[in-house]
C-alpha cells in the first residue's frame, strides 16, 4: 500500500495534460471499490468527459463468467487509482445496446474514453487482474509506450532520442503478465519524462546482447547525454524483478547524478539512494590525485549504477579525520555507521558492494518472486508450522503416554497412537487435524486418542517398530497393532474410526440379520463413511475359502464395511441373489444396487481387489482425497472442470458414453472447484488463462502429459463428445504439452539455487569440494 | 588416565619370570584335563569385558569371560587410589530421551535393563569407586553373564588349523592348567602394569599404586610429583592442604582436557594445585624430561634433584655429587624434598601372550598399548580383538575410546562386526524412503549417545539405494572401515553414501590453546564450518571412498575428501532441531547432493502436481500417491495463503542471473576449504574479526 502512495504523490508533479483527471477521480470515487452492476442506459449517462471507463457487457443469465467476474472486481481497485472506473453492465432485453452482441457466451469488455470507445477486449485476453490492469493502462497509454517489434525499430527510437531524452525499454514474455503490468505503471507515472519502450520479442532482446531471455527484463538508456549520434546509448539493466516498487527505485537511482563530490562526515551524508535502501559507496581523494580519482569514480559509478550511490569523498577539505589507510567508505543503510575499508581494485569495490547488497535485499524485499534464498523456507509444510508455532494446541484432548505408561495404556484400552517427533513438522501438521478428531470425538468412542513423543522415548517407538514420523498404529483387543494407511487427515482418520468399532468382517448369525445388514438397516450409522457393504456368502463347510475371506477383511480394515455369513441356511441368500457358493455380495447403498460375485478358488489378494474396485464410482467427483485411488487405474483422466455441482444434461451424457463403454480407456470424473479450490491453478497451469466453465479436458499424464479441452463452442452432447474422442484417437486434436524435457528440474530450482559452481558449492556453510578449486 | 584400566598386577612378574614358569606349570595339567571349546573368549571382567559378553549373550553366542579376581572389576576395588572416578554421572538432564542421556552418563555399560544405569548406583555427580564394583557385579549377575572367576589365565599360544573360523585357535592356559581353545580372543585387560621411568634414584620414588593415601603422613613435607596426569593432580589433590609445597615434574606441559576436549586430560575437578600454583607461587609445575634426572639421597633423609649428566661425570660419594645450583643458585629445584611419587600412568601388559600372535605395541605415541586396527582387531592375528581401555590406540588422545563411555560403544560395534563375519547377520539398519533422510539424520544428531562419545570414530552411514528413492541407516559404524564398509557390514553402497560425523573445530581444541576467546561460537548457518563446540559434520560420498583414499586422506581430515561436506551450526543446547537454522540448510545439502526434491507438501500441492507434472516430489510420491497424503488442517491452509508459498514452478518467478550468481561473486572463496596447513583458513579469519 505503502509504494502505491509513493506512486501517486510522483503523478501529480509528472502528469499534467492527458490524464489530469486522475486527482478528480481519485477524490469521488475512491470510496467505491466494488463492481458496480448498470444496465446499458445507466451506464452510458454516468461517462463523463475526459474519464476512462472499462465495462464488461453481459447477459444477466449467462453462465461461465464467474471466474472472469471474480478478476475484475479485484481490478476495481488498482483501475481507480489510476481514474479509471470499471462496471458491469447487464444486457437486459428491454434495453439492448450494439455492445450487448448476439451471441449469449461470447461477451466483451470495452475501454471508452469520455463516451468514445477506444479499445474492445475479449474476455480471454482479461484473464487476471494483472492482464486487466496491463491492458487496459497499454490501451491509454498508447503514445507514452511504444510497442516494437524489430531491431530497427528500437534503433530508430534510440537514434531519435539521441540528446533529448532517455529510453526505459522493456521485455516482457506476454501482454498482461505481471511484469507487464508492473511496466504500464511505470509507465503512467514516468510516461512523460522516458520513452518507454516495449518488446515481446526474444529477438530484439538478443540483439542488444542479452543472454537469460526467459524473463522479463528492463534497461534504462542513457540516451539524453548523448550528443554524437554515431555513439551508443549508455545502457543500465535493472537486476531487480520486474515489480511497480522495483522499477520506481530503479528510475528514482537513474535520475540521481552519477557521481557527487562531498567534503563532509560520511556518517553525515545522505543522498536518495539510502532512501531507497541502496547503500553508498565514497572513494576517498586528495587534492593531489583528484583527477584521476574522479575519472576512476565514475568508472565506479556507472558499474554499480542501480545498485549503489557513488561519491567522491575529498580527504584533504574533510574536518573529522578518516582512518590513514582507508580508501573506501561504505554506509550500508541510514544511521548505521560507516565502515572504512581498504581495497585495491575497482573490482573489488564492486564485489564488496553487490556483496553487501545482497544481504541487504534479502531484508528489504519480502517479494516471494524474489532470488530463492537459503534462509527462506520454501517447504510450506515446515512454514505453515512454523507460522502457527505461537499458537497453544489444546493437546490435553489426546493422552499423553511415556516410556511408563505406553504399555499399560495400549494393552487395557483401545487406542489410536500416534507416533511423533515434536521438531518434525509433518508430525505437528498432522497433530492438529489430530486433535478435531479428538474434538469431534470427544465423548462419543471408547477409542483412546494417545501420541507418544518420539524425540521423548525413542526406545519405546524404536521397540514399536517405529522408523518414520507420523506413524498412527490402532492398539485394540491387545491384538497386533493395526497401522493406519489413509489419508493424514481428521476427514479419513475419523472414518478409519468409525468402521473399526465393527469387526471386520463382522460375523452374521441370521438370515434375518444379513437382509437388515444387506439393506442397511444394521450400521445406518456407518454407511456414509463405506462407499459398498460387502457381504461373504458361504457354506460352513469351506474354511479355507472363508479364511481368504477373513485375511481380506483385515486387511480392509477401516476401510469398507464386511461382513460374512456362513451358517446351515446359506442356501436361502445365495438362490435369492442367484449366486453359487462361495460368493460374495457387493452393496451401493446410494444406487439401491446389489451386485453378486462368485468366490470360487479367490485368493485373499484377488478379494481385496473385488472390493477395492467395487469401492470405486464410474464417474466420480475427483476430490484432493479421491485423486489417488483414481489415478492407480493409469488412465488418461477424461475430467469436467465446473464451478459447483455439474448440470443433468453432462452428467447424462457422460453416463451413457460410459454405459456404452465408449469411455473404458478413460477415467471419467468431474471436478467441483467449490470443493476442490485448487483445480483452479490447475486449470491456469493448462491454459495459462482461466477458461470459460465447464470445461471438459482430457488429461494424459502417463504419455507425455497432454491436455486437451473440449471446444467451448461445441455442445456437450454425446455425439459430440464421441466425434471429439475420435478425433483425439486419431490425432486430429491439437494439445497441450505440459512438461518438455526436463521441466521437473524446475521445482528444484528453488531449493538448489547453490549448486557447485566451479568446485565451489555456493551455499552457506556447504561447499563442494569437487573440483578444480583447491 | 587409568580410570578404566583394570586387572591390576602389581609387583607383576616380569617377562622372563612369566616364560620361566609356563613350561612347569601347563605342561602336565594339559595332558590331564582336556581342552574346553568356546567360540569366543573374552580375557578380563572389567567394564568392556563385562560389555562385550552382555552382547554375546543377546546375541546367544558362545562365550566365557575370564576373571582372576573373585568378582569384576576388581581394578576398581583399589583405583583410583582416592577412591572419587571423574566420570561423570548426570543424573539430571532436563530430557526424557534414554538414548541423549547416556550422553552425560559415563558409568553405565549398555543394556536393555534401565535398572542398570548407573544413576540407581549412586547419586554423586563424581561416583565413588566402590559403587563401580558394585555396579559391575551387578551387571554381570542380573543379566546371567557367563563368568569363570578366580581364573588366571597365564598363558596364550596360537594354534593352527584349517576349520578355525581364523584359521587359528587361540590355546588359553588359566592357573590350574586347564586349557581352552577359542575361536575368536577378546582381550579387555585393561592396562594394568604402572608405567615406571628408569633413572638413578628411582629407587627413592614411591608410586601411585602403593603411596600412602593418608594425608596426616605428608604433613609439613616438601612433596615433588612425577606425571601431570589425573593421577598425579588426584594425588597432589589429597595432600596440598597439609604438604609445604607440592612439585610435580612432567616431561610436557600440562594438558587441561577443557581445552584438549580430550577427557584423558587433566579434568578441571582435579585442578587444585594450578590453583595456588598461578596465584600465589605456592606449588609448581615444571617441565623436563624424567630421563634427563637423577634423584640423591642426602643424610637427612631428604631427597636432591639433580641431572643424570652430573653423576656420570663424577664418581663421588653422595654429599659431593654436583647440584645443579651449584652453578646456578636459582635453580627451581634446589630444595630438598621429603617425598618423591611417581604418578606416570599404566602401561598394557603383554606377558602372557605367546610370540606367535604378534600383539606388538602401538605406534610411537602409544607405547602403552597394543597395536590394532581400526576395527580393534589386532595386527598381528586375526580373530584378536583388544578392547577397552586398551584398546584405545585408535583414538588416543582424540576421542573417548579408552574410557567407558567409549568404549561400550566400541564392543557393540566390534560385536556388529562379528554377527556379519560368523554368523551371516549383516549390520543392523533401517530402511526408510528417501523422504525421511532429514528427519532421520535430524533425529539421530540429537539423541545419539554414541556418535557424540565417540566423536571421530563412530559415524552413522547412510546408504542411498538405486536414484535415492530410499536409504539405509547404519548407526555407529567406526569411520576408519569405511572403505571396506561392504565387506564388513554385509551392506551395500553402491549408489552414495552419507557419513555422520560429531566434530570440533579444526582448531578449537589444543593444550595451549584459548578456548575462552571472544567469538568462539557461530550462530549463523552461513558461518556453520567454523562452528567450534562439538557438531554434526555429514560428508557426501558419490562412491565409497577405497583404502588408499582413506589412509592418504588430508591431514586432520577424519575422512578422505568428499564430494560435498555440510556442517549443521553448533548449538548452545545441543538441540539441532531449529527449523530454519538446523533443518533447512541441512535439507539444502541433501537436496544438492541427491538432486532431489525434500521438501514436504500438503495434499492439495500433490494434488496439483499430480495433474500438471510428469513426475512428483517423492513426498508427494510416497504419501500422497499412496492414498497417505498430509491433508492439514483449514487453519494451516490459510497459513499457506499466507506464506505465499507458490505451488507453480518456481521458474515463473525467477529472473535473470538467478540460480546462476555472477561469475567473481567473492562470498565462497573464504568458506573453501582447504586440507592445508592446520590453522591457516582459522586464524587468518580470526585476524580479521
Amino acid at each position: 500500500m505503502k509504494e502505491k502512495k509513493l506512486m501517486m504523490s510522483s503523478s501529480f508533479n509528472v502528469f499534467g495534460v492527458g490524464i489530469s483527471f486522475v486527482v478528480m477521480c481519485i477524490l469521488c470515487n475512491s470510496a467505491i471499490d466494488s463492481l458496480p452492476e448498470l444496465s446499458p442506459q445507466k451506464y452510458f449517462s454516468t461517462l463523463q468527459p475526459g474519464k476512462a471507463s472499462l465495462a464488461y457487457f453481459c447477459h444477466s443469465d449467462s453462465s461461465g463468467t464467474t471466474v472472469f467476474l471474480e478478476e475484475l472486481n479485484k481490478a476495481v481497485k488498482p483501475l481507480q487509482d489510476y481514474g479509471i472506473s470499471v462496471a458491469k453492465v447487464n444486457c437486459v432485453k428491454e434495453e439492448t445496446s450494439r455492445y450487448c452482441g448476439k451471441e449469449k457466451d461470447l461477451m466483451k469488455a470495452y475501454l471508452f474514453r469520455s463516451n468514445i470507445l477506444l479499445r474492445e477486449f475479449p474476455t480471454d485476453a482479461l484473464f487476471d487482474v494483472n492482464a486487466i490492469v496491463a491492458h487496459v493502462l497499454f490501451a491509454l497509454l498508447f503514445n507514452e509506450v511504444k510497442y516494437i517489434t524489430t531491431w530497427e525499430d528500437l534503433q530508430n527510437i534510440d537514434n531519435a532520442l539521441k540528446g533529448k531524452a532517455n529510453i526505459v525499454f522493456s521485455y516482457v514474455r506476454a501482454i498482461g503478465t505481471p511484469e507487464h503490468r508492473a511496466i504500464m505503471e511505470a509507465a503512467f507515472v514516468y510516461g512523460n519524462t522516458y520513452q518507454f519502450v516495449l518488446t515481446t520479442e526474444i529477438a530484439v532482446l538478443e540483439s542488444i546482447g542479452t543472454e537469460d531471455i526467459e524473463y522479463a527484463h528492463l534497461y534504462f538508456f542513457h540516451c539524453k547525454a548523448v550528443l554524437d549520434l554515431t555513439q551508443q546509448c549508455k545502457r543500465t539493466l535493472m537486476a531487480q524483478s520486474l515489480t511497480t516498487l522495483n522499477i520506481h527505485q530503479f528510475i528514482k537511482t537513474m535520475e540521481a547524478p552519477l557521481l557527487t563530490e562531498v567534503a563532509e562526515d560520511p556518517q553525515q551524508v545522505s543522498t536518495v539512494h539510502l532512501q531507497l535502501g541502496l547503500p553508498l559507496v565514497f572513494l576517498v581523494s586528495q587534492q593531489a590525485t583528484h583527477e584521476a580519482d574522479r575519472r576512476t569514480a565514475e568508472w565506479v559509478a556507472w558499474r554499480l549504477l542501480g545498485k549503489a550511490g557513488v561519491l567522491l569523498l575529498l580527504r584533504d577539505s574533510l574536518e573529522e579525520s578518516i582512518p590513514q589507510h582507508a580508501n573506501v567508505a561504505f554506509k550500508r543503510e541510514e544511521g548505521r555507521r560507516v565502515e572504512y575499508l581498504v581495497l585495491h581494485d575497482i573490482d573489488s569495490v564492486i564485489s564488496h558492494v553487490e556483496n553487501n547488497m545482497h544481504v541487504e535485499q534479502i531484508q528489504h524485499e519480502d517479494d516471494d518472486l524474489e532470488e530463492p534464498d537459503m534462509d527462506m523456507q520454501d517447504d510450506e509444510v515446515e512454514e505453515t508450522v512454523y507460522r502457527d508455532r505461537k499458537r497453544q494446541l489444546p493437546l490435553e484432548l489426546i493422552v499423553e503416554l511415556t516410556e511408563e505408561t505406553f504399555n499399560t495404556t495400549v494393552m487395557t484400552s483401545d487406542s489410536i497412537v500416534l507416533f511423533y517427533a515434536g521438531w518434525q513438522a509433518v508430525s505437528m501438521a498432522f497433530m492438529q487435524s489430530y486433535i478435531d478428531v479428538a474434538i469431534k470425538l470427544k465423548g462419543m468412542s471408547s477409542m483412546l486418542l494417545t501420541r507418544i513423543n518420539c524425540a521423548d522415548w525413542s526406545y519405546v517407538c524404536i521397540k514399536q517398530n517405529v522408523t518414520e514420523f507420523p506413524v498412527i498404529k490402532m492398539y485394540k483387543d491387545g491384538k497386533n497393532p493395526v497401522y493406519y494407511a489413509g489419508m493424514l487427515g481428521t476427514k479419513d482418520l475419523l472414518k478409519f474410526i468409525y468402521l473399526n468399532r465393527i469387526s471386520c468382517p463382522v460375523i452374521i448369525p441370521s438370515v434375518q440379520e444379513a437382509e437388515e445388514y444387506l439393506s442397511g438397516e444394521l450400521y445406518k450409522d456407518l454407511l456414509s463413511y463405506s462407499s459398498v457393504s460387502v457381504l461373504g456368502l458361504f457354506s460352513p463347510t469351506m474354511t479355507t475359502e472363508k479364511e481368504y475371506f477373513t485375511e481380506a477383511g483385515s486387511y480392509l480394515k477401516g476401510c469398507v464395511i464386511i461382513a460374512i455369513y456362513s451358517e446351515e441356511d446359506v442356501l436361502i441368500l445365495s438362490n435369492r441373489y442367484a449366486v453359487s457358493l462361495p460368493a460374495l455380495l457387493l452393496v451401493r447403498h446410494k444406487e439401491g444396487k446389489i451386485e453378486a460375485v462368485p468366490l470360487a478358488n479367490t485368493h485373499t489378494q484377488d478379494i481385496v481387489q473385488i472390493i477395492t474396485d467395487a469401492s470405486l464410482e464410474t464417474f466420480p467427483e475427483i476430490t484432493v482425497e479421491t485423486l489417488p485411488t483414481y489415478l492407480r487405474l493409469q488412465k488418461p483422466l477424461l475430467i469436467l472442470f465446473s464451478d459447483g455441482s455439474i448440470s443433468i444434461q453432462y452428467r447424462k451424457a457422460v453416463l451413457m458414453l460410459i454405459k456404452e463403454k465408449h469411455l473404458d480407456s478413460f477415467t471419467p470424473c468431474w471436478l467441483n472447484l467449490q470443493n476442490t479450490p485448487v483445480g483452479k491453478e490447475i486449470l491456469q497451469s493448462y491454459f495459462d488463462v482461466l477458461p470459460p466453465l465447464p470445461l471438459l479436458v482430457l488429461v494424459d499424464l502417463h504419455s507425455g502429459g497432454h491436455v486437451f479441452a473440449f471446444p467451448a463452442d461445441q455442445a456437450v452432447t454425446e455425439q459430440n463428445l464421441l466425434l471429439w474422442l475420435k478425433k483425439l484417437e486419431a490425432g486430429l486434436e491439437s494439445h497441450i504439452k505440459l512438461w518438455r524435457g526436463k521441466r521437473f528440474q524446475d521445482i528444484l530450482v528453488r531449493s538448489s539455487a547453490q549448486r557447485c559452481q566451479d568446485g565451489i558449492m555456493v551455499a552457506s556453510a556447504t561447499w563442494c569440494l569437487e573440483g578444480s578449486r583447491t | 588416565m587409568g580410570l578404566s584400566a583394570r586387572a591390576p598386577r602389581w609387583g607383576a612378574p616380569g617377562l622372563l619370570l612369566a616364560i620361566a614358569l609356563h613350561p612347569a606349570l601347563c605342561t602336565p595339567a594339559s595332558a590331564s584335563l582336556p581342552p574346553a571349546r568356546r567360540d569366543y573368549c573374552v580375557l578380563g571382567a572389567g567394564p568392556a569385558g563385562l560389555q562385550m559378553a552382555y552382547f554375546l549373550q543377546r546375541a546367544r553366542r558362545d562365550y566365557a569371560v575370564f576373571e582372576r579376581a573373585a568378582r569384576p572389576g576388581s581394578f576398581f576395588t583399589r583405583f583410583p587410589r582416592h577412591r572419587k572416578l571423574i566420570s561423570i554421572n548426570k543424573r539430571y538432564t532436563g530430557k526424557a530421551n534414554a538414548e541423549f542421556n547416556l550422553r552425560h552418563d559415563w558409568n553405565s555399560l549398555l543394556s536393555h535393563d534401565p535398572g542398570l544405569l548407573f544413576r540407581h548406583y549412586s547419586g554423586a555427580y563424581f561416583p565413588d569407586a566402590s559403587d563401580m564394583v558394585r555396579y559391575l557385579g551387578d551387571f554381570a549377575d542380573r543379566l546371567g553373564l557367563h563368568v569363570l572367576y578366580n581364573t588366571t589365565v597365564e598363558h596364550i599360544t596360537l594354534d593352527k588349523d584349517r576349520q578355525a573360523w581364523n584359521g587359528h585357535y587361540f590355546i588359553l592356559t588359566d592357573h590350574k592348567g586347564q586349557v581352552y581353545q577359542c575361536s575368536v580372543l577378546f582381550v579387555a585387560t585393561g592396562l594394568s602394569l604402572p608405567n615406571q621411568v628408569d633413572f638413578p634414584g628411582s629407587e627413592y620414588v614411591e608410586g601411585y599404586e602403593s603411596v600412602s593415601v593418608d594425608p596426616k603422613d605428608f604433613v609439613g613435607q616438601n612433596v615433588l610429583i612425577l606425571g601431570r596426569g589425573n593421577s598425579a593432580f588426584e594425588t597432589a589433590e589429597n595432600i596440598l592442604g597439609v604438604t609445604n609445597f607440592v612439585h610435580m615434574l612432567s616431561r610436557s606441559r600440562v594438558r587441561l582436557s577443557w581445552a584438549t576436549h580430550y577427557v584423558g586430560d587433566l579434568r578441571a575437578i582435579n585442578n587444585g594445585l594450578l590453583d595456588t600454583y598461578q596465584l600465589k607461587s605456592l606449588d609448581g609445575l615444571l617441565e623436563s624430561d624424567l630421563t634427563d634426572l637423577a634423584i640423591v639421597k642426602d643424610r637427612q633423609g631428604k631427597f636432591h634433584v639433580t641431572l643424570k649428566l652430573f653423576l656420570e661425570e663424577t664418581n663421588q660419594s653422595a654429599d659431593a655429587i654436583p647440584l645443579p645450583q651449584d652453578d646456578n643458585d636459582n635453580f627451581a629445584m634446589r630444595v630438598a624434598y621429603d617425598r618423591v611419587i611417581r604418578c606416570l600412568g599404566w602401561n598394557f601388559n603383554f606377558s602372557i601372550f605367546n610370540k606367535s600372535l604378534r600383539l606388538s605395541s602401538g605406534g610411537e605415541f602409544s607405547k602403552k598399548y597394543p597395536l590394532v586396527r581400526p576395527s580393534y582387531e589386532s595386527k598381528g592375528s586375526r580373530g584378536l580383538f583388544v578392547l577397552g581401555t586398551a584398546s584405545h590406540s585408535v583414538d588416543y588422545r582424540k576421542s573417548a575410546g579408552g574410557f567407558i563411555h567409549g568404549f561400550r560403544y566400541t564392543a557393540r560395534a566390534v560385536h556388529r562386526l562379528l554377527e556379519w563375519r560368523h554368523h551371516g547377520v549383516a549390520w543392523p539398519s533401517t530402511e526408510c524412503p528417501i523422504t525421511q533422510l532429514t528427519a532421520s539424520i535430524i533425529r539421530r544428531v540429537n539423541e545419539a549417545s554414541g556418535l557424540y562419545q565417540m566423536f571421530g570414530v563412530l559415524a552413522d552411514i547412510v546408504l542411498l539405494k538405486e536414484n535415492a528413492t530410499a536409504f539405509e541407516y547404519l548407526e555407529e559404524f567406526p569411520m576408519q572401515m569405511l572403505a571396506q564398509l561392504e565387506t564388513v557390514t554385509g551392506r551395500q553402497a553402491r549408489h552414495g553414501l552419507f557419513v555422520i560425523n560429531m566434530e570440533y573445530g579444526r582448531n578449537f581444541s589444543g593444550p595451549d590453546k584459548d578456548v575462552f576467546f571472544y567469538d568462539r561460537s557461530v550462530g549463523h548457518t552461513e558461518d556453520a564450518w567454523q562452528s567450534n563446540f562439538l557438531h554434526p559434520v555429514i560428508y557426501y560420498y558419490r562412491h565409497l571412498p577405497t583404502e588408499q583414499e582413506v589412509r592418504f586422506r588430508p591431514a586432520d581430515w577424519p575422512l578422505p575428501r568428499p564430494t560435498a561436506i555440510h556442517h549443521i551450526v553448533e548449538d548452545f543446547l545441543t538441540d539441532w532441531t531449529a527449523p530454519l537454522g538446523h533443518i533447512l540448510p541441512l535439507r539444502r545439502f541433501l537436496e544438492n547432493c541427491l538432486d532431489t526434491d525434500l521438501r514436504s507438501f500438503y495434499a492439495e500441492s500433490c494434488f496439483f502436481f499430480a495433474l500438471t507434472r510428469q513426475k512428483l516430489p517423492p513426498f508427494c510420491q510416497h504419501g500422497y500417491l499412496r492414498t497417505q497424503g498430509l491433508v492439514g488442517t483449514e487453519r494451516l491452509r490459510q497459513h499457506r495463503v499466507a506464506s505465499g508459498l507458490l505451488r507453480t514452478s518456481p521458474a515463473a518467478g525467477r529472473r535473470p542471473g538467478e540460480g546462476r550468481r555472477q561469475p567473481g561473486h567473492p562470498k565462497p572463496t573464504r568458506h573453501f576449504l582447504t586440507p592445508g596447513p592446520p590453522g591457516q583458513p582459522h586464524d587468518s579469519n580470526k585476524e580479521e574479526l
